[in-house]
């Protein structure tokens, strides 16, 4: 077991694959991640991110690549013989041991000296010095959830695995609880890898988000790079909203791409064109969409369009958010925050949209549009 | 309001109570006549089954019968015996018939309910066939595996259903923890399993030390005590027979209310958290 200094201490993936009998979860992915980041690993539900986790935790063996943590390469260590420990989604707590015991277990695997202090801190950290002699099953969820996660602290691992550690509690624990977790990891310093199918947790905890995607990394990056500048219609759809438009590439034009979109020619950095063919999708968040009466002046020197018709108004109070069809059909999402300083559109009306350029993306015309909409 | 109409709410009022209590007479008066008998002096009476006067006679001198003490100590004996070989034998296989995959799987687990389903008297006779054919001398070693044998399948049924029901991502997070395989089962699987094992346990002996049929065909010359009672039905059952039911039920009934304080113990933890 590598315990070096702290730059040798990061987890590397690669071309990690996993096949099932029936199917392959993970298709040779490269992940590196340095030590005491935040980790997000973000998507839905069998888009084979708990795999990735669980081979990273030793619970599963990869049928090809290598994983390594500094230069120790653990891909066939046994899960106690390497250096991570995991926060069960169930949380996975003993049931016949005390709290007390339950956060002691790795340390007496582990001969460790000193125990007692270890799990009293512990157990002040994430403040249950007072039910240290309770059971599990008399714990309350998120009481439970924080013995769970002091269980995997106290061992001061390279790398922390959180396999949806919040998925059983209520909105408003979650809440608190993603916090917490993040107040607890700049804390201690440690490596957290976060597998969550929530993308504003993600975005809420983690310093880099990877998006998978059936089995592949679709995206990695920073959560607002992600949010801001995606490069496949499964990342524009699932983190967030987005409208996207068909097109047909013109041409560069210095920083810009020109795009012909239904008739009117639109710009697009070319740092956010993401086509490789003559057609594209072109991106645009709701809200970086501006609407304004017919002939009105818009404060956004940019993509201009006209002939839309409110088909939608839904008034949530910190914003409106407006449907507008547009002439070739389409109806694309609008949001504008209540400022007061504007007044409302009625259904019916018809109005000019517009946005600036360098808020726009271009994706490849391949891609899937409706990949990563969720269905409710 | 009329006497009737309050005669008729009592009625409606105290109905469910009163059914409870009569199938709990039911219940328990065949034991209630064990205990009181147990007390029972028949004198020259040949009607063993009248009380007549009061008596601690049988309680100082349970061992007065000829040869009964001898097969109470077989039948605690074998029953014993059976108990720890066929809870043995019996957790292994439903560990592996739950957590491991093989050809047959699901054939294994349909043949070891067939000890339960077919009939004792069949079961007993193809045994004694067996032993016959196969020149075993019948006695202690012929009981023992017949007992054995009937227990096996209730153990593996009992200490499989526990073991389906235990979180497999316990003993995942005990690997996780640092526990290797051994640390890992006697730390966590086996300590959570053993309420089944016990239960298989307590199961296991009830069944051996009450079994007549199966016992009865391959017993040859020895005596357990539910033939030795059988046997002395015919002129008269003495009345230490009924000092060793009082005694068994006393040690049934400790067993149980045990268990049930526990419970409530537990359930009381739970409920100021």
């Amino acid at each position: 077991m590598s315990q070096a200094s702290d730059g040798s201490r990061s987890l590397h993936l690669s071309q990690v694959t996993k096949e099932f009998a029936a199917f392959t979860a993970v298709k040779s992915i490269d992940l590196e991640v340095p030590h005491g980041s935040f980790f997000a690993l973000l998507g839905p539900s069998g888009c084979g991110k708990t795999t990735t986790l669980r081979m990273v935790a030793g619970l599963e063996t990869p049928t090809s690549g290598s994983i390594r943590i500094g230069d120790t390469d653990i891909t066939y260590a046994k899960p106690y013989q390497r250096p991570v420990n995991t926060v069960f989604q169930s949380y996975a707590l003993f049931p016949h041991l005390d709290i007390y015991e339950n956060v002691a277990f790795g340390l007496r695997r582990r001969r460790s000296p000193e125990v007692d202090r270890q799990v009293k801190e512990m157990l002040e950290l994430v403040e249950l010095t007072s039910q240290a002699r309770k059971k599990p099953p008399q714990l309350s969820g998120g009481q439970q959830q924080r013995v769970a996660l002091a269980r995997a602290l106290i061992n001061r691992p390279d790398v922390l695995l959180l396999d949806e550690p919040l998925g059983a509690l209520d909105l408003k624990l979650r809440r608190a609880m993603q916090l917490e977790l993040k107040r607890i990891q700049t804390e201690v310093g440690l490596t957290f890898i976060h597998v969550t199918h929530d993308q504003e947790e993600a975005m809420t905890m983690a310093d880099t988000i990877a998006v998978m995607n059936a089995g592949e990394i679709e995206q990695m990056g920073a959560p607002n790079d992600l949010y801001e500048n995606p490069k496949t219609t499964f990342v524009a759809n699932f983190l967030g909203q987005s409208n996207l438009i068909a097109g047909k590439v013109l041409g560069p034009d210095g920083d810009f791409v020109k795009v012909d979109m239904h008739g009117v020619t639109v710009s697009i950095p070319v740092s956010r064109a993401h086509a490789a063919g003559a057609d594209g999708w072109i991106g645009i968040r709701p809200e970086k969409v501006l609407i304004a009466a017919v002939g009105e002046e818009i404060d956004a020197p940019g993509n201009h369009l006209d002939g839309g018709i409110v088909t939608d108004v839904s008034f949530v109070g910190v914003s409106t958010q407006y449907l507008v069809r547009m002439p070739w059909g389409q109806e694309l999402q609008v949001f504008e925050q209540n400022t007061g300083r504007r007044r409302l559109f009625a259904k019916g009306e018809t109005v000019d949209l517009s946005w600036r350029p360098e808020y726009a993306f271009l994706l490849d015309a391949s891609q899937d549009v409706t990949a990563g909409i969720e269905d409710d | 309001m009329s006497p009737i109409a309050r005669t008729w709410r009592w009625i409606r009022e105290h109905v469910v109570l009163a059914l409870g209590l009569l199938v709990l007479t039911y219940m328990f008066v065949p034991i209630a006549v064990v205990v009181l008998m147990s007390f029972n002096d028949p004198g020259k009476s040949k009607n063993v089954y009248t009380f007549r006067h009061f008596t601690l006679h049988n309680w100082m001198h349970p061992c007065a019968p000829a040869g009964m003490c001898h097969s109470v100590g077989l039948s605690l004996g074998i029953g014993l015996l059976a108990t720890i070989i066929a809870t043995i034998i019996g957790t292994m296989a439903a560990f592996g018939m739950v957590r491991h995959e093989f050809a047959g799987r699901s054939l294994a687990n349909t043949v070891i309910f067939l000890p339960m389903a077919s009939p004792e008297i069949v079961m007993g006779s193809s045994l004694l066939a067996l032993f016959v054919s196969t020149q075993v001398a019948l006695g202690f070693v012929t009981i023992l595996i017949a007992h054995v044998m009937f227990c096996l399948s209730f153990v593996v049924v009992t200490v499989k259903a526990r073991l389906t029901g235990l979180d497999d991502n316990l003993e995942q997070a005990a690997m996780d923890l640092y526990a290797n395989e051994t640390e890992t089962f006697w730390r966590v699987t086996f300590p959570l399993v053993l309420p089944g094992i016990l239960g298989a346990a307590l199961l296991s002996f009830s069944l051996s030390f009450d079994d007549y049929i199966i016992t009865n065909l391959n017993a040859g010359q020895s005596t357990t005590f539910p033939m030795f009672v059988w046997g002395a039905a015919q002129r008269g059952v003495p009345m230490q027979v009924n000092v060793i039911g009082t005694v068994m039920f006393l040690i049934a009934i400790t067993l149980v209310l045990g268990n049930e304080l526990n419970n409530r113990r537990q359930a009381r933890a739970l409920a100021t958290r």
